[in-house]
């Protein structure tokens, strides 16, 4: 098994979260699970968390991306305004195209 | 902010450790016992941590003010922008990236899952910045919680939070004051709160001068 997963997504991709509920260390906030959001940029790869943070050794690295989403996207009684935006990083693993 | 040490190793003049403290050193015993790292390891970590400050923060951000150079490095790439003040990020320590406030987009920083915080620049986060309250509502109602600190920001602003959720730290550069055109470098590092750089506040505006 390769040590880095190769980037799938970049900055302007629509992508939806996952909903998965898996138990342990897990870094992605439930209030976006299932949400649709759009990349911003990729940082880069990083050990993945939900093994790391279990004795495992968190490979292969996984890329983690910032992905903004628009609040009335996420809160449904969201009061601002439509522009305003929630800016989650999340790993590679949990989104897929939307 | 005179925070006491809450390291495992200390407070042995206690008679009865409370809960946190006891379970810290069981942690810390594993830790050791298990080859993970060293006692030395980890009085580093906490000692660098406890070097740090607000002030840190402060003294880059103003630098980004007066040099324009610099502030695009630092939003470019904050890890090797604040090395050049001094401020080693060593690697095995999150990542930093630097965000600006401007007069159309305005950033807060929130770690929904913990409490992440730059902590390699910024020292430890304040209390507020940890409790569940802030955590929960910053992302709901992030203007809400800004009226709170004092900030009433126009609707034509785009407000972005960021959660810290995972690898990557957030420090805001907000926006310079106006009227501090006449100011040193240090002088603007005064009005750097720690709230601005969370983006919960805007910076200080210079003290009104007084007519003679």
């Amino acid at each position: 098994m390769a040590d880095v997963s190769p980037a799938k997504y970049k900055s302007g991709d629509k992508v939806r979260v996952g909903t998965g509920n898996p138990p342990g260390h897990c870094r992605t906030p439930s209030y976006v699970r299932g949400k649709k959001g759009t990349v911003v940029k990729l940082y880069g790869a990083f050990l993945n968390p939900e093994s790391l943070g279990h004795g495992g050794s968190g490979l292969p690295k996984q890329p983690m991306y910032q992905v903004e989403f628009e609040q009335r996207e996420v809160w449904e009684q969201y009061n601002g305004p439509v522009r305003d935006k929630v800016v989650v990083d999340l790993f590679q693993h949990w989104l897929e195209f939307a | 902010m005179s925070e006491g040490h809450e390291h495992a190793g200390m407070g042995e003049g206690d008679a009865e450790p409370g809960y946190y403290p006891t379970r810290l050193r069981a942690i810390e015993a594993l830790l050791i016992e298990h080859g993970v790292c060293r006692l030395d390891e980890i009085e580093y970590a906490v000692d660098r941590t406890n070097l740090r400050s607000e002030t840190d923060g402060a003294k880059v951000v103003a630098h980004a003010w007066v040099d324009s150079g610099y502030k695009d490095r630092l939003l470019e790439d904050a890890v090797s922008a604040v090395a050049e003040l001094g401020y080693d990020i060593p690697d095995n320590m999150p990542r930093l990236t630097v965000v600006e406030n401007t007069e159309a987009v305005h950033n807060l920083v929130v770690c929904t899952l913990c409490s992440c915080y730059p902590r390699a620049l910024m020292g430890r986060p304040p209390e507020w910045y940890k409790s569940l309250t802030y955590r929960s509502r910053a992302v709901v109602d992030p203007r809400g919680v800004m009226r709170e600190f004092g900030l009433n920001l126009d609707e034509h602003v785009e407000v972005r939070v960021q959660d810290s959720s995972a690898e990557m730290r957030y420090l805001i550069l907000p926006r310079r004051p106006a009227g501090t055109e006449n100011l040193s470098e240090e002088e603007l590092a005064q009005l750097v709160t720690r709230n601005s750089m969370i983006g919960v506040s805007e910076a200080l505006s210079p003290e009104p001068v007084v007519s003679r």
